[in-house]
């Protein structure tokens, strides 16, 4: 297995006008061939900002201050982000779904003419080349009477039909991996296993890299082989799938699964143990683990020391806390 | 299995909430959103039952139906013992301390230039139930009730948190000692691990305060943890209604199977092992639903019939109903 994407300990910062926010505070991930890798946190804990930055997307007040992102031999930070390097890559080896497909599709543009932007572009293919293949693409994600439909405008389709066509754009230039920003959030359950179904297939056909971004645990569950939790603008766990979810060893991993409820579980059968307290303002970061307030399992140690680097705990798996929950 | 009048505190009969569409200048009707399609189930004292559905399925219609924030097109709604469907504006207000309401959102449901012991106070301004000094304490009350410190009765909503400000939500809700709450999607805009502290306080107000709850929501694995009995309901229907045990491990409907299937479950092996259904295409517009019975084009058991008839919701043993003509 050859490693497509190795992301070294980026550094995202935004200034703004209440203080520096590290948002993105020494991220490294790395995502091989083929292989679908799921990263997981709340809401401001960095998990858009990390991907955003691999693909240099990242706008005033936000800055890049450090890191590396190695894709295909090259460290793409070493790239301005709108010189040509980088435009080459960004929509058609490396490409992008987000969550919002109503406000990610221009709404003055017809569907064929959006598709076959990247075609025309990274292609080189003619208009008519080009509308040919956006055809052959809709009908791939599941667009019914796609010869039609090509013409008509993101308003008249539907939101799962909007996030079809995201999909299809991503998929055009054949990329080695696709990022999905939360794809499936804006969309109901039935309409979200057709999704997540739709983009397994592709990316295991095509041999394409995808990194599922979510908050939605159960999401990742049945697709990713590998899962990255972040807490606070950090990767506080990281493993296998089946590591993370039946043997989760950081307190917040367990604290998150044991908040949900599974489906399943007979009616009051067991009550939900929420993680007390809130997520910590990224403005006034403590020096010690960010987690500390709200964790229920900390010792002496955590309050004296800086916040831990990710150490190993068994094969693939690595936390980042001095205590280690074995076995729950 | 009619369970004892007495102990019923909400019934449903038949409601149906229509809502015109119109076109051109003189808005001449041309149609109707059949919102709520002719529904009825029943909430016992204490209970908790859990109305689930896709967006656009009519399960938040059927809780402002219920709240008489709209005026049913037709149907009773009988609060105990007490048609509430026809009521004048002027009895509606007496009633109406008797229900509460929380709302999805907690940045939009909370007036942002109002303190938060006013917003919570609100309801016992217009009810008359206290004033001055009484009131104060009585709010001062509710904000220990739901976890919230007393002394930040006057900040404003934007200086608390996404689950702080569902607890005000809840406060409001409660001000008037209803014994009814239509929860319309609590927990779903905040945050996973916020989610569990919300769920839990309404469990413990529920027990000390004996209420009886409305649990509308999409997250099935939510709604089965605090539910007694579930229905669910597809484009304006109830399509299956039963004991939430029941309903998770015997579901009937396919509707139902195809939804809990879809469910993902945060456990691999689990996932694994598991057969997804996947639905054909997409949800029907409610303008224009299918004929018969409304899941017929996606479902995978259908029969000539199910295109004609709309199956009606039927008991198939221990207050299991279920509206599908091939179970």
């Amino acid at each position: 297995m050859s490693i497509v994407l190795d992301v070294q300990d980026i550094k995202t910062y935004f200034h703004t006008e209440y203080g520096l926010v590290k948002a993105a505070d020494g991220i490294s991930f790395q995502v091989n061939q083929g292989e679908i890798i799921g990263i997981v946190g709340e809401s401001g804990c960095g998990k858009s900002v990390s991907i955003l930055s691999v693909m240099q997307l990242i706008q005033t007040p936000g800055e890049i201050v450090d890191g590396k992102v190695m894709f295909d031999g090259q460290d793409l930070l070493r790239y301005t982000a709108n010189g040509a390097e980088m435009r080459a890559i960004r929509g058609s080896k490396m490409t992008m779904i987000f969550q919002e497909p109503m406000t990610s599709l221009n709404p003055v543009l017809t569907i064929c003419r959006q598709v076959t932007e990247s075609l025309e572009l990274h292609l080189d293919m003619d208009r008519q080349a080009a509308r040919e293949r956006s055809i052959e693409l809709l009908k791939g994600v599941g667009v019914p009477d796609a010869e039609r439909r090509v013409d008509d405008y993101p308003h008249q389709f539907s939101g799962g039909m909007r996030q079809r066509v995201m999909i299809a754009m991503a998929l055009s230039c054949n990329p080695r991996i696709i990022f999905a920003d939360e794809p499936t959030t804006a969309v109901d359950v039935t309409t979200q296993a057709q999704l997540l179904e739709l983009m397994k297939d592709l990316v295991t056909r095509q041999n394409t890299s995808l990194v599922i971004v979510t908050h939605n645990l159960g999401v990742v569950a049945r697709y990713a082989q590998r899962i990255y939790v972040m807490y606070a603008g950090r990767i506080i766990e990281s493993g296998l799938s089946d590591d993370i979810f039946n043997h989760p060893r950081h307190p917040y991993t367990v604290g998150l699964l044991n908040s949900v409820p599974r489906l399943g579980e007979r009616h009051g059968t067991r009550k939900l143990i929420p993680i007390y307290g809130l997520p910590p303002n990224l403005i006034n970061m403590p020096p010690t683990c960010a987690f500390l307030a709200r964790c229920t399992e900390k010792v002496e140690k955590c309050s004296k020391e800086p916040w831990p680097a990710l150490r190993a705990v068994g094969d693939q798996h690595y936390i980042s806390c001095y205590v280690d929950i074995k076995g729950k | 299995m009619e369970a004892p009048q007495n102990n019923v505190l909400l019934e449903v009969k038949n409601l149906k909430m229509y809502f015109p569409i119109t076109r051109g200048l003189l808005r001449k009707k041309v149609g109707d959103v059949k919102a709520v399609d002719d529904i009825s189930f029943e909430i016992k004292k204490h209970e908790t039952l859990g109305l689930v559905g896709e967006s656009g399925c009519g399960k938040t219609t059927t809780g402002r139906c219920i709240l008489r924030v709209y005026n049913p097109t037709s149907g009773d709604i009988i609060f105990n013992g007490k048609d509430i469907s026809t009521l004048s504006e002027r009895r509606l207000k007496e009633h109406r301390r008797n229900m509460g309401a929380i709302f999805q959102d907690p940045f939009g449901s909370l007036n942002p230039r109002h303190s938060a012991g006013g917003i919570v106070s609100d309801p016992l301004k217009v009810h008359q139930m206290a004033a001055g000094k009484e009131m104060n304490d009585k709010v001062a009350e509710l904000f220990n009730l739901v976890g919230l410190d007393p002394g930040m009765m006057d900040r404003v909503p934007h200086e608390f948190s996404g689950g702080q400000r569902q607890r005000i939500g809840v406060a409001r809700a409660l001000a008037c000692s209803p014994s009814l709450i239509i929860c319309d999607e609590p927990i779903s805009a905040l945050d996973v691990s916020i989610q569990a502290q919300i769920i839990n306080l309404l469990e413990e107000l529920q027990e000390k305060l004996g209420l009886t709850y409305l649990f509308i929501a999409h997250d099935l694995a939510m709604v089965q943890h605090i539910s007694d009995r579930v229905a669910v309901m597809y484009l304006g229907r109830i399509m299956e209604l039963t004991g939430t045990d029941e309903l998770y491990e015997n579901p009937l409907h396919p509707y139902t199977k195809a939804l809990l299937s879809a469910i993902p479950i945060p456990d691999p092996i689990a996932e694994r092992t598991r057969t997804r259904i996947v639905l054909k295409g997409e949800v029907p517009s409610p303008i224009n639903p299918p004929s018969g019975c409304h899941f017929h084009p996606r479902c995978q058991i259908a029969i000539e019939d199910c295109k004609v008839t709309r199956p009606p919701l039927r008991d198939v043993g221990n207050g299991h109903f279920v509206a599908c003509i091939r179970v």
